[in-house]
Formats: C-alpha cells, sequence, structure tokens
C-alpha cells in the first residue's frame, strides 16, 4: 500500500530540522529510520502533510562517553548498538535490547530515537532506557532540554514533546558491570514483546504492562528491603494496567510479568 | 522531487512523487522487477534489497531517502554468467519452490554472511526471521545458506 | 543409468535465481502498455445494507477514469454455490473484505487517494460471526435459505443411531475446533487484461488452473472459450486458493472492455488476508467407542463447515466425511456435515482441502481412545491399522483405497525418532518436576490424490533438431513439475535434459487441461505425458524400421545415446532423433494424450512430532518433526522432499500458530501479515525424513500425489504432541492453535479440576 500524499523536506541540520518542524507545527513528523512511521502511513494510520527527513544528520549516529555518562545519538541504529563496544562495556543492556527489536532488516533502519519518539508501550528500547534511568535530550527554537526517561512516556504514543522539538540524544549513566536480564515473551521472534521484562541491577521495568513502559515498583522495593528475587518478582505485576487482546488476557500479562521478571532477575543476579 | 540512486552500479535518476517508496522506484524507475511485494507492514521480507551494503526492506523506505545512496537487487549480485554462491547454493540445495520470497531471502542471506560468515543453523534461522517463505518450510533455505558459507551441510 | 529417482537441480531456479520470476506484477507487456490500474472497494462491516453510494468525489479525483458498482455490472449472476455471491455487493454486504466498488485510475499511486473518496453509506446488520451463531440461527445471512445451513449431508444433524455405541466399554467423545486459516501465498492475487481490437481476450491471472479459468471468464463475459487466452506467468504459491479465475478476475476483464483499454490489477497483503477465500473452518465432533484392548468398533464424526458468506466449496466436508476412518478398519463409520453461512469470507481449498480436518478429528480422537485406556497412542493404531493383506481396501464412507503399508510407516517413523528413549525422557522429566515438560505427538494418514476423477492433458513433440518440447496441462506454480517431467521424458526418449523443454500455464498453447490442485500434477499431468512419448516411442520405431530396412520389432531405442538401433547389433545403423524426425517430416513425431484414471490414489504416511512446553509460560516449542510420507516411486527426490518440507511447515504453523480470527461483531482481528501469524524460520526445526515407497497400480508411473500429504499428517501430530506434554498435568485436550495463552488456560483449568 502506498501513503497519502505529503511533502518531502530534508534537514540538513539539527537548527534546520527545528526551523522545518516549527514552520510546519502539528502538521510536520520527523522521519530517522521510518520504521515506526512509514507502515502507519501506508495503511493510512497517519497522515502527515509534512515529513522532515533527518537521516543525513550523521552527527546523531554515534555513542559516545561523556564523564559518567554514555551518550546515544538519536539517530544511532538498532544494528549500531548492537554491535556498539562502548554500549556493550557500559550499557550491556540496551546493546543486547537494540539486538532483539524486529529483524535484521529493520535494525539496519530502524532509530532508538525513532522508537522512543513512538512511545509504543510495547517497544523494547522504551523500557530499557527506563530500567537504566536514563534522560532524552531534546532541541527545540529554545534550546536544548532534558527530559527524564521516568517522565518521557506520557500515554500511548504520547510524549511531552512538542512540535517543533526534536530529540538528538539518550544519556544514560555508565554503570559497567552491573548485571543485566532481559525477557521478552512473543509467539514468534518477529512479533512485539505479549510482555517483557528489562532488568539492570535492581531496576526492573516492563513492556506492555500499561500504556507506557513502567517500572515495578513494588519489585524493586522489595528488593532494596532484601526480598528473594522470587518473592520480589511475584510483586511484579502490582500497580500495573495491562491491556486485554484476544492472544493475551490481562491476567495472563499479569502471570507473564511475574514469571519473566524472576527469571530477568536470575539472570542478571546470576 | 528528483531522486538519484545507484542501482546495481548504474546511476538511476528520475523525478517522482515524494510519497514513492524505494520498492517501486526499482521495480518502475529502475525496471527491474526481481524485487517484489509481499506485504505493507515491513513483515515478510520479499523486497529485501542492500542499500549501502545492508539489507533493508525497501518497501518501508522512501526512494527520497536513498537519495545519492547505492542499492544493490538480486539483478545485481552476480557477474556475467557467473552466479553469486548465495544463488548457486538456493539452487543446489532446492532452497526455492515458487520463487517470490526469493530474491528478497536470497539479498537477506548475503546481509546475514556479512556480519556471521559462518552461521550456525540456528544463527541462519535467526538471521532470516524478518523473511517469510510460504512453500520451503524453511529446511532447504537453512541449508542453502549454511552451505554458501561453505560449511558442510548436515542435513 | 536412469536419471529418474536422482537428485536433479531444478531447470526453473536459473532465472528465479539471478533476475526473479515473471509474476502478473512483473508482466511487461506490449499488450498492456497505458493499461489503467485497477483498486476494488470493499466493506468494512460484517454485515450493513448499503443505503447509499456517493462516487462523485472519486471522479472528480486525479486520474481516475471509472468507478463501477453493482447497478454497473452487467454478467449473469456467478455459476457457484447455492447463494450466488454478487460480483460487486447489491444492496448487502455481508463480510468485511466483500467487493462493493471497482475504481480504475491512470497510475497506481493513485488508486488508493481514490478508493478512499468512494463514499458508502451502510446500515449495520447484526453479525453471524462463528458457527454457533449460524447455528441459532437467530440472524439469517441469506432469506432465500432456509436457516443458515447451506447443505447438510449424511446423517447430519439429526439421524445419527442412538445406539451405535451401546456394548462399547469405552467411549470417548470431543468436539474439536480446525480453525480458518488464511492461505496467504507470498503472491496474493494478480491479474492483467487487454481486448485485441476484433474482440479477444488476454488475462495474464495468477492462477492454478488457466483452462478453467478460461472456461469461467468465456461463460460470464458471454463469448467463446476460443476467444479467451488465460496466461498463468510464474505464479507465487497458490496453496488451493488461486484454482480457477476468482470473481475479481472475471470482474477485472469485464472492466477492460467496459473501459475500453487494458487494465492491471494486484492485491495489497491486508487486502488479500480477508478478501481472498480462507481454508479449513470447521469444527468436528468425533466420537469412538471400542474395547479396552485397543480395538475401536464405532467412530462417528459430525462435521460442521463454516462456508463463510456465500458457499463456494461445499465438497470440503464431504471429502472430510469420506476420509474420516482414515487408516483404521473400523467395522462402522458414521458420518454427517453441515455447510453453514456467516459473515465472513468465503472458505474454500486450501491445502488438503477437507482430508486434513478428517485426519485431525480422527487422530487427535484416537490419542483420546489411548488416554482413556491407559494405552500407549502408538499401540493404539497398531491394533487397528488396515493390514497390507486387505488392499484394495473399500471403507466403510465409500472409499476405495489402493495400497498402503500403514504399521510399518509408523514403525520405521518410531525407529528413526528413537521412540521408546523419548518415552522414557519424558518420565525422567515428569518424575523431576521439569518446568519444561516433553510431549510426543502421533498422527497416522491416509489422504486422497487426484481425488477429482478428472483427466489430464499430455502432449510431445520432437523436433527437427532433435529437441523435444513437452506440453501439459498441469499447472506447476513452485513444485518443480517442469523438472520432474524432462526427468521423465528424458529417461523414456534417451534425450538429456537440456534438450526438453516443458511448456504450460498458456491456453493457446496447451488447449485443454484441468491444471494443479489435490496433488493431481505428476500422477495424471506426469503419466499423461509419459503416454504421448509412449505413443511416439511407437510410432519412431516403425520410422526407425524404415530407415534401417528392418523390422519394426526389431528396432530398438539406444536409451544412453538417444539413437535407434537393429536390436543386437550395437555396430549396425542408428539413427538419432533429428533424423527420425526429419524422415518423418510435419508433426508426425507428436502425439497428444488425455490420461485419466478414473480412480484416486491414496498417499499415507506416519508423522511424529517432539515438543517442548514451557509450562509456566505456555510457550510451546517444536523441537523435532520425523515424517514419512508415502507417495510411491519418487522421481526427483529433491523437489518430493521440497514438497513434504513446505507440507510440514504449514501444518505445524496451523497447530502452533495460525488462526484467522473475528470478534463477536465480525471484524477481522488478524488482518495485516504484523497481526496473521504466518510461521517463520525461528518457530520450525530441521525436519527428519523416513523414506519408503509403495507404488500404485492406478497409472503408468506407479505415484501417488504428494503436495498436500506432509501438511495433512503434521498438523495433528504436533497438535497431539502439545496435548501429550501436559496430559500429566491433567490437559485432556486443547484447540488448534496451541498459542501460549491456550496452553496457559488449559493448565489453569486443569488445576481448578483436579
Amino acid at each position: 500500500m502506498i501513503p497519502a500524499r505529503f511533502t518531502y523536506l530534508r534537514a540538513a541540520s539539527v537548527d534546520e530540522a527545528v526551523a522545518m518542524l516549527g514552520q510546519y507545527g502539528d502538521e510536520a513528523k520527523v522521519l530517522a529510520g521510518g520504521h515506526s512511521l512509514l507502515p502507519l502511513m501506508k495503511l493510512r494510520l497517519a497522515a502527515p502533510g509534512v515529513l522532515v527527513d533527518i537521516t543525513p544528520l550523521d552527527g546523531l549516529r554515534q555513542v559516545r562517553q561523556e564523564g559518567g555518562d554514555i551518550v546515544i545519538g538519536a539517530l544511532s541504529r538498532f544494528h549500531d548498538l548492537h554491535g556498539d563496544p562502548v554500549l556493550a562495556e557500559h550499557a550491556p543492556l540496551l546493546a543486547h535490547v537494540a539486538g532483539e527489536v524486529g529483524d535484521q532488516q529493520v535494525r539496519h533502519r530502524g532509530t532508538i530515537g525513532g522508537s522512543l519518539v513512538h512511545a509504543d508501550p510495547a517497544a523494547d528500547l522504551s523500557a530499557a532506557v527506563l530500567a537504566c534511568d536514563g534522560a532524552l535530550v531534546v532541541s527545540g527554537p529554545q534550546g536544548r532540554r532534558e527530559i527524564p526517561a521516568a517522565e518521557f512516556f506520557l500515554g500511548p504514543f504520547t510524549t511531552p514533546l512538542e512540535p517543533d522539538e526534536l530529540l538528538t540524544e539518550i544519556r544514560v549513566p555508565a554503570r559497567a558491570g552491573t548485571g543485566w536480564g532481559f525477557e521478552k515473551f512473543r509467539r514468534r521472534a518477529i512479533d512485539w514483546a505479549i510482555v517483557g521484562v528489562a532488568v539492570t541491577g535492581t531496576s526492573v521495568s516492563l513492556i506492555n504492562m500499561a500504556g507506557t513502559p513502567v517500572r515495578a515498583t513494588a519489585t524493586e522495593r522489595a528488593l532494596a528491603e532484601g526480598a528473594s528475587l522470587a518473592d520480589a518478582a511475584a510483586l511484579a505485576a502490582e500497580g500495573t494496567s495491562p491491556v486485554e487482546e484476544p492472544h493475551a488476557s490481562t491476567e495472563y500479562r499479569r502471570h507473564l510479568a511475574r514469571v519473566l521478571t524472576a527469571r530477568a532477575l536470575e539472570r542478571a543476579a546470576g | 522531487m528528483k531522486v538519484t540512486i545507484e542501482v546495481n552500479g548504474s546511476e538511476v535518476s528520475d523525478e517522482v512523487e515524494d510519497r514513492t517508496l524505494l520498492v517501486h522506484f526499482i521495480r518502475d524507475n529502475a525496471g527491474l522487477t526481481a524485487t517484489n511485494v509481499g506485504c505493507d507492514t515491513t513483515s515478510c521480507g520479499a523486497c529485501t534489497v542492500l542499500l549501502d551494503g545492508e539489507s533493508v526492506k525497501s518497501c518501508t523506505i522512501l526512494a527520497a531517502q536513498a537519495d545519492g545512496h547505492a542499492v544493490t537487487t538480486l539483478e545485481g549480485l552476480s557477474g556475467e554468467g557467473e552466479l553469486h554462491p548465495v544463488q548457486r547454493a538456493f539452487r543446489d540445495q532446492h532452497g526455492l519452490q515458487c520463487g517470490f520470497c526469493t530474491p528478497g531471502m536470497i539479498m537477506a542471506s548475503v546481509s546475514l554472511l556479512a556480519h556471521n560468515p559462518k552461521p550456525t543453523r540456528e544463527e541462519v534461522r535467526h538471521g532470516l526471521e524478518g523473511n517469510l517463505c510460504r512453500c520451503t518450510g524453511y529446511h532447504n533455505i537453512v541449508n542453502a545458506v549454511v552451505d554458501a558459507s561453505g560449511q558442510e551441510v548436515g542435513r | 543409468m536412469s536419471i529418474v529417482g536422482t537428485r536433479v537441480v531444478r531447470v526453473e531456479d536459473g532465472t528465479l535465481i539471478t533476475a526473479g520470476g515473471t509474476y502478473v506484477e512483473d508482466l511487461r507487456e506490449e499488450a498492456l502498455a497505458g493499461a489503467a490500474h485497477a483498486v476494488f472497494v470493499r466493506s468494512p462491516l460484517a454485515h450493513a445494507r448499503i443505503t447509499g453510494i456517493d462516487t462523485s468525489a472519486a471522479l472528480a479525483a486525479p486520474g481516475v477514469l471509472a468507478v463501477f458498482t453493482a447497478s454497473d455490472v452487467d454478467l449473469p449472476a456467478q455459476p457457484a454455490g447455492p447463494v450466488p455471491q454478487p460480483w460487486l455487493a447489491d444492496g448487502v454486504v455481508r463480510y468485511v473484505g466483500e467487493p462493493v466498488a471497482l475504481v480504475l485510475t491512470e497510475r497506481r499511486y493513485q488508486l488508493a487517494d481514490a478508493a478512499e473518496l468512494v463514499d458508502v453509506d451502510y446500515d449495520p446488520l447484526p453479525a453471524v460471526a462463528s458457527i454457533e451463531a449460524a447455528l441459532a440461527g437467530e440472524t439469517v445471512v441469506h432469506a432465500e435459505l432456509d436457516g443458515n445451513v447451506a447443505q447438510a449431508n449424511g446423517l447430519a444433524p439429526d439421524g445419527f443411531d442412538d445406539n451405535a455405541f451401546d456394548g462399547c466399554e469405552v467411549v470417548v467423545e470431543q468436539t474439536i475446533v480446525n480453525q480458518r486459516v488464511a492461505p496467504a501465498p507470498l503472491e496474493a492475487r494478480g491479474s492483467a487484461c487487454a481486448w485485441t481490437a476484433e474482440g479477444r481476450l488476454t488475462c495474464w491471472l495468477s492462477t492454478q488452473n488457466p483452462q478453467i479459468a478460461r472456461m469461467s471468464v468465456a461463460a460470464a463475459l458471454g463469448i467463446g472459450e476460443d476467444e479467451v487466452r488465460i496466461v498463468a506467468p510464474d505464479v507465487g504459491g497458490g496453496f488451493g486458493a488461486k484454482i480457477g479465475a476468482d470473481p475479481e478476475a472475471v470482474l477485472l476483464a469485464w472492466a477492460s472492455r467496459a473501459a475500453g483499454r487494458p487494465v492491471r490489477w494486484a492485491e495489497t497483503r491486508s487486502e488479500n488476508l480477508t478478501a481472498m477465500t480462507h481454508g479449513r473452518a470447521q469444527r468436528n465432533t468425533v466420537t469412538i467407542g471400542g474395547r479396552r484392548d485397543g480395538t475401536v468398533e464405532v467412530v462417528r464424526l459430525d462435521v460442521v463447515q463454516d462456508a463463510g458468506a456465500y458457499p463456494r466449496a461445499l465438497f470440503l466436508p464431504t471429502l472430510t466425511e469420506l476420509m474420516a476412518p482414515g487408516v483404521y478398519r473400523f467395522p462402522r463409520v458414521e458420518t454427517g456435515s453441515r455447510g453453514v453461512v456467516t459473515t465472513t469470507t468465503p472458505v474454500a481449498a486450501y491445502r488438503g482441502a477437507g482430508r486434513p480436518e478428517a485426519t485431525a478429528a480422527i487422530e487427535r480422537g484416537m490419542d483420546l481412545f489411548a488416554a482413556e485406556i491407559g494405552m500407549d497412542p502408538a499401540e493404539v493404531r497398531r491394533v487397528n491399522f488396515i493390514r497390507p493383506d486387505q488392499f484394495p481396501y473399500r471403507t466403510p464412507t465409500g472409499a476405495t483405497y489402493d495400497s498402503g503399508e500403514y504399521a510399518a510407516a509408523l514403525d520405521k517413523v518410531l525407529a528413526a525418532a528413537g521412540y521408546d528413549e523419548l518415552r522414557a525422557e519424558q518420565a525422567a522429566r515428569r518424575s523431576a518436576g521439569e518446568v519444561i515438560a516433553l510431549g510426543l505427538g502421533i498422527a497416522a494418514y491416509v489422504e486422497i490424490t487426484g481425488g477429482d476423477a478428472g483427466g489430464e492433458s499430455g502432449r510431445i513433440d520432437i523436433h527437427r533438431d532433435g529437441s523435444v518440447t513437452a506440453y501439459t496441462g498441469s499447472s506447476p506454480h513452485g513444485q518443480g513439475l517442469a523438472t520432474s517431467l524432462a526427468m521423465l521424458l528424458s529417461d523414456q526418449l534417451g534425450v538429456p535434459m537440456d534438450r526438453i523443454t516443458v511448456r504450460h500455464g498458456d491456453t493457446d498453447e496447451v488447449p485443454r487441461g484441468i491444471g494443479t490442485f489435490g496433488s493431481r500434477s505428476l500422477q495424471l499431468g506426469g503419466s499423461a505425458v509419459r503416454q504421448a512419448a509412449d505413443e511416439v516411442l511407437a510410432r519412431a520405431a516403425g520410422l526407425a524400421a524404415e530407415l534401417v530396412e528392418a523390422a519394426p520389432d526389431d528396432i530398438e531405442l539406444d536409451r544412453e545415446n538417444g539413437q535407434w538401433r537393429v536390436r543386437g547389433a550395437p555396430a549396425g545403423p542408428a539413427i538419432t532423433w533429428a533424423r527420425l524426425a526429419e524422415h518423418a517430416g510435419d508433426d508426425a513425431l507428436s502425439a497428444g494424450v488425455w490420461f485419466s484414471e478414473g480412480t484416486p490414489t491414496f498417499p499415507f504416511g506416519a508423522h511424529l512430532a517432539v515438543v517442548e512446553v514451557d509450562t509456566q509460560t505456555g510457550k510451546v516449542e517444536l523441537r523435532r518433526l520425523v515424517a514419512l510420507d508415502d507417495a510411491g516411486p519418487v522421481v526427483n527426490p529433491l523437489a518430493f522432499e521440497g514438497q513434504r518440507h513446505g507440507g510440514l511447515g504449514q501444518g505445524s504453523a496451523q497447530a502452533l500458530l495460525e488462526v484467522m480470527s473475528y470478534d463477536e461483531d465480525g471484524n477481522p482481528t488478524t488482518a495485516t501479515l504484523a497481526d496473521y501469524s504466518f510461521i517463520s524460520a525461528t518457530e520450525l526445526p530441521d525436519f527428519e525424513l523416513v523414506d519408503m515407497e509403495t507404488p500404485t497400480t492406478r497409472n503408468p508411473l506407479g505415484v501417488k500425489g504428494i503436495g498436500e500429504a506432509a501438511t495433512i499428517g503434521s498438523t495433528p501430530a504436533v497438535h497431539n504432541a502439545v496435548v501429550d506434554a501436559l496430559s500429566h498435568l491433567g490437559v485432556r485436550h486443547l484447540d488448534m492453535p496451541t498459542t501460549p495463552l491456550r496452553v496457559w488456560q488449559a493448565l489453569a483449568r486443569a488445576r481448578k479440576e483436579s
């Protein structure tokens, strides 16, 4: 299928992208890897009038260490992240999760920034960045601002980004040597997670257990209080609000969250 | 807009609608029809080509995004009269039946082997998770990729 | 040395791996220059009255050439079924995906824009989205039917003998849902049409049966068959769902005539998942009565076929009834079937078409019977198998099986798999209380190929350069038949493979034929070509005798060298095929035949599936699939194995993953490939094939069909394995697909009941 008509603009710099977004407002969408946006446009579930292509902004496609932080350019592709040595050392959870998204071809094009901004509650990397206590750096007409991941996901496909703001970087604290675990439960390798769990150290976040990625706060609190992994995992579904779907009932999702959290915690500890 | 893409080593330049998908540029503007469209949700991989050497699904990329870049399709894989090892292996191992998924499957396999020259059977299966085939049950496709990698085909 | 029976790489592949095939969308024929593009506007509702269609905005959109609705179409009613589907919905829509309007545009990129502008007003009616809703009959889908039952066969629904199971020591009964699946060939449907100035039509069509398609198109358009040429170019899979010409293809030919220009149509995948016919969609109740020693005495199969909104293939439940006895010498079998209409996509053939449903019911039933009497499922089957000395075997449902070695097939599979060791491992895991449970599933099957009892055409021409062209009425689309036929002819005529061309798919070249379905192509198409070659050989012997001045009986073909010689005189004069063709003159070394068996053949086999089930999450992993599929002598093992692999993949997919679902309002919930769980390489294991060849006497090649067989065996094998893995936890049955949610729910239910 073919998207509805739109005007294609190509930005040569972050500033130019911001200016273009400012000019077209709600009508415009940012095009990065396009792997969240174009499928929706082809099915005509989205029909933006203007696309601002930021793919050429190579400066946003890199990973570097900056003091105690790892800085990930928003245009870094899943495949880049999966093979990145800096990430592998300092944020191995993210490197691993990036290799679990979609399939080979999708990983060659899809970008971390695109995935986060799309804010699909089923997205793997959103939950992983949340578990890592990451922050999202945004450029707009007023300059840069930093939004903690915990405040970035407002609801399904909803973020605090203004129409003229562009996500440029993701910053996560460097945590070399921290144990991590990731469980993504799906029917087929290429499916989105029915439920997923990302663990780094004692931080636990859940995929698809609410309208946004969420921290398993009851589990984290129990761990902090010295509970066993199994006892802590049994609390994983507390405070969540998973949706009911034909292939995954609410109750089943809660059950999976508990089972998968136990497994991810064991892996992180092991 | 005007788009110029190097397709199989030759520059193809054409005026297209902004919304033109790369797969249609390849088929209609470059006139190369091996690359097929099998779905509309980036699921099946039939449209897989190499973009700057890496496998991508050309139904989910705008021609405009490939402007100034290089694309390789099935037609550009082998030289005159000589098969690429992956092509040869697909034939020798009977890794295709109706042939519709084959161009995408071969291009995805080429990319897989570029990243992992000696994959295990399990790694081949995972590497091709984005390419669907309705005919072969995948068994002989796995054989073909293992064969193309120069490893013994166990089964 | 004979080439037949050796692994020959396919002659089809050279182009497919270098330039890709030429599917309908790839055609760049002169005749299609300037073709308009077509799109169907389809119903978004399952059941609704159309209160108005406004086409004005669409007609005013850029590039729009025409918008057709029901009142524009002046074709006679569709011939199929008790309630024919209108070409375009006429007043009422009855499934999501039903065509409502046809739009033609100058360019392809204008299609979806224009289709969005066709404004259809709907007044919703209650949906009938399941067999249960259809049988409840609160809403009647077609006023011209009495209720929603379009066909009742045999003893259904009320004719079963109340006392049939009296005296049985054990009776088990289970209702089994054989879920609706989407055939989803990777190339969706497509066609392209062009009329000549003289009024002759050419349709390039992605079809399994060009000659049948020609008949339908000609009849609908009211023109002679010789005024229609159908060409099946490369076809990207069919699996039964591309039999003949679909209504869309007929309508496209009509629209091309109405618009006065060539038209082409390519279905999108999301369109394909609701607009192409679906498969399976049965609810079957199997009842088995017998003795505690494992002997089955009575079997009953009550079939309900969901035929969808407009029944097109009510032979499906009939075929399920026919095959209900399976591989067993059951003394008494009673069957009945009903075909019901629902407000869903019409159901028709899909790889196996009626037989997989029978096998699934009986093989699941045999496992339930085995579990009830505490006997190993392999042993229960052995007790009841038809014995080799009983063939030809006439079943209580009226089929006459030609040949079979059912017990041997199962024993070979169990030996190859290491069945006893697997059972020991299963017991050990169970007593250790492992989270990952092991399950073993057996299915023994017999199926019917060439079951339509029609024939097939074959023709051979030997040219003056000694090369050979064979024409077949079969219409292969991935099976490798061209290679198999060339192998047969090479063997028979002593002509190298590269001097033999096999032609098919163009009705101008092959005017007579039936095409490909029901696994008929090699047994009928192959036998036809063989018979044509026999005729040529007989004539050639006479001509060669003339040339060497010997009696025809003294002449023989040296197949190693492709030369005719006097018997016993290897140094004597040798006549090549080229010389013979030259001598014979135009068309003399040609023969065309129509081969018919009159009666089908019955391939069979046994499969063993090994699964691991995560009892915490419900996830099923298929670990091994060991399969014996006996279809008689094998012409090309490479292609034969390929057909089996494909069947194993597709059959497993139904057991594990695939289902075409509707919500209560009749909205499909799996209408894109992102939602429909098409199986991928990661969900399947390497297949383990076991060989056995039991020939039939019903054709000169001794072969049976192999296209569908492995699909039929693998679905119940995998299904049984999943249930077996959970049996120690109290699970007796769960329906397909055995998704994680279903498994988890079955375990939860079993825990509650225990």
